[in-house]
């Protein structure tokens, strides 16, 4: 049992945020100081008299978990803390890539010693699965209903990874809760970096998504696997790994078992959203060079 | 004691001053953005962070919601934080500036006070900083150049007080007073104030959660301690200012100033900069043979209410003057002056006016006619010479 974040939290069986979560405080041997901005994490872990956390721990606001991040580290710098530990931020997806882009991408561009985490679950799931900039296209969320007229989602997810190497910051990368040890191997580099990084790891949220908690992991697997959630790694702007692909799978195959897709399998205009997420997977091992 | 401190008179702008309080009150780290009027604090401090004159870590953020932010995150690290901005950069940060109450980060902000658009104007109006009146800042308005750099020095020993931590804003007019050069005495406060010594900070040998959920079990415990900090602040800020005045020889108030006003029958209670020309009022009134006398509040929040009292408890007349409106009700130091007169057994009669907004010239003669009954309406729309 982690000594960095503790049991009897209240995050639901399955949930992706705590593997993730549990693997970077691990693999930084807890020396971390942690700004959280508002989401299911902070609800799940921070309950006065009952916090989960055995690191030194901040929620911020909903959008400004990189600005509160970036004041922890130049205060360490100013007092000569800085060998004390990592400044490591979580985030949602929706904390990252809408209400705080603007915060992020200033700690990005100042260049921080940050290491940035975001949270990828694809909505606003704290607040009950609402569309956020990186749900994915079709998906059926409270605000992205789908019903006669809508097909879930319009448009596509938001490409956060793109977005934070075009800062020019010396290490990003995505992840996934399928993949643990790629987690703790990539928090360790980044940290290497002086500097900025960012990392954007897929966790799956078993009420968002509607699925079962012991398929969390599988379906994370899934998604890698069928191109929809590439695993790559830049270093100053430049890609030097990804994760590869036998017999790449088709969307289907990930998109299935979730409540959350279930509509495209009988809607009007399902049949036209199912090819266009295959085209984003075709696209994505196309682009990166997944497919052996 | 006097002896002890070295000075220097230097001929600077408001926004100078300000910039000179954070350094001389070794301030470790600035995150500031730029608005007008209050941008040549944050150039002034760039500039001195620079040439390493101020030894203190300046973050450039890319707005005013992130410049609290990161002052929040510093002071949370332990770290004594300062920033500065005006009107609509302090609108922006109002959702931090409860933060700051609520987690007890005693950060100390200069507020160049600026009118809030559209009708877009850069100019003198206390509406930015009295729109954040209950947010739980401390908040003190300045008069002149002197009391912004003494005030913001003053201001962190108060703030970080352990019976009090609590932010505070120093608040001054825009231009009037934070671009016009007077001449002030820059006292070495080296020994009146030390590097800070937080209560909590975020490290590895008590690791603590902070910004947690608090449900009704313990919410209202948390709100009421920060009204408790405001009531005890008041002390505190009298030990300050005495202390203060044996050390540098200046008596700088930190919650109010009189004027005149033992034997008034007629007083004037004002905030900020037109309290110099209701002073030269006051004379003129005198001379033509009416007590009048001036109270000017520096602290609005937390709002001295015994201490007004005491003071307006034997005129027989209140004329308040706000650089300021809530629209639907009054100004704001008009309405706080009727509810704390209220508790007296024969309360003054209590007159209010809008003066100055966005910069209009207030001039002696304003003052002078209203106390003379010559301008009856609430607003002062004249500029009288």
């Amino acid at each position: 049992m982690s000594e960095y974040f503790a049991p009897g939290h209240g995050a639901c069986p399955g949930c992706g945020l705590t593997i993730a979560v549990r693997n970077t405080l691990e693999a930084l041997e807890g020396k971390v100081f942690v700004s959280n901005s508002t989401g299911c994490l902070e609800i799940i872990s921070s309950m006065y008299n009952r916090s989960a956390w055995g690191v030194p721990y901040i929620h911020s606001l909903f959008e400004n978990a990189g600005a509160v991040a970036a004041g922890i580290e130049a205060a360490l710098k100013a007092l000569g803390r800085k060998d004390e530990g990592h400044v490591v931020v979580f985030a949602g997806d929706g904390a990252t890539a809408d209400i705080g882009i603007g915060t992020l991408s200033g700690m990005f561009d100042r260049n921080h010693d940050v290491l940035y985490i975001c949270l990828d679950n694809e909505a606003y799931q704290n607040t009950g699965n609402q569309q956020s900039g990186l749900t994915p296209p079709g998906a059926n969320t409270t605000t992205t209903p789908a019903g006669k007229i809508m097909p879930g989602k319009l448009g596509r997810k938001k490409d956060m990874v793109s977005i934070a190497v075009a800062h020019g910051i010396p290490y990003v990368a995505s992840a996934s809760v399928a993949f643990p040890m790629d987690i703790r191997r990539k928090v360790k580099r980044a940290v290497e970096f002086e500097g900025a990084k960012y990392i954007q790891i897929h966790c799956p949220c078993v009420t968002g998504w509607g699925i079962q908690g012991k398929d969390a992991v599988p379906l994370a697997r899934l998604a890698v696997e069928t191109a929809l959630y590439p695993i790559v790694e830049f270093e100053n702007g430049e890609l030097v790994k990804v994760r590869k692909i036998k017999d790449r799978k088709p969307v289907e195959e990930y998109l299935k078992p979730q409540r959350r897709f279930r509509h495209l399998f009988r809607h009007p205009e399902g049949k036209k959203i199912l090819e266009m997420i295959q085209k984003i997977a075709d696209e994505n091992a196309k682009r990166y060079n997944l497919d052996i | 004691m006097k002896s002890n401190t070295t000075r220097a008179v230097r001929i600077i702008t408001g926004n100078q001053a300000a910039a000179l309080a954070a350094k001389n009150a070794k301030v470790r780290v600035v995150a500031a953005y730029p608005i007008t009027p209050a941008t040549p604090v944050v150039e002034e401090l760039s500039k001195m962070v620079e040439t390493g004159e101020m030894k203190a870590h300046f973050i450039l953020v890319e707005s005013e919601h992130s410049a609290m932010a990161a002052c929040i995150g510093a002071s949370a690290a332990g770290s004594r934080t300062f920033t500065a901005t005006s009107s609509h950069g302090l609108a922006y940060m109002h959702e931090l500036l409860h933060y700051a109450t609520n987690a007890r980060t005693p950060v100390v902000m200069a507020v160049a006070n600026r009118a809030i658009g559209p009708g877009w104007n850069i100019w003198a109006d206390l509406s930015d900083s009295i729109s954040q009146r209950d947010t739980g800042w401390m908040q003190f308005y300045c008069s002149d150049n002197q009391e912004i750099y003494d005030t913001i020095i003053m201001a962190y020993r108060i703030a970080e007080h352990r019976d009090v931590l609590l932010p505070a804003m120093v608040c001054y007019d825009g231009f009037v007073l934070s671009h016009t050069a007077m001449p002030i005495e820059i006292t070495d406060v080296n020994d009146f104030i030390d590097e800070y010594h937080p209560v909590w900070r975020l490290d590895f040998d008590e690791p603590s959660t902070h910004g947690n959920i608090l449900p009704p079990d313990y919410f209202m415990e948390l709100r009421r301690e920060v009204c408790e900090a405001h009531e005890r602040a008041l002390k505190v800020m009298k030990e300050v200012e005495r202390e203060f005045y044996e050390y540098s020889g200046r008596l700088t108030p930190l919650i109010l100033e009189e004027y005149r006003l033992e034997d008034a029958d007629v007083a004037m209670v004002t905030m900020g900069a037109i309290s110099s020309e209701a002073k030269i009022a006051v004379d003129e009134l005198r001379k033509r043979g009416v007590k009048a006398g001036l109270l000017r509040l520096k602290a609005f929040r937390p709002f001295p209410k015994q201490e007004v009292v005491e003071k307006l408890g034997s005129v027989e007349k209140v004329y308040v003057f706000d650089r300021s409106v809530s629209p639907g009700f009054d100004g704001q130091l008009f309405s706080e002056l009727k509810a704390v007169l209220w508790d007296l057994r024969s309360p003054p009669e209590v007159y209010g006016r809008i003066v100055g907004l966005g910069g209009r010239d207030v001039t002696s003669r304003v003052f002078e006619k209203a106390v003379l009954g010559e301008l009856d309406k609430k607003w002062v729309m004249e500029v009288i010479y």
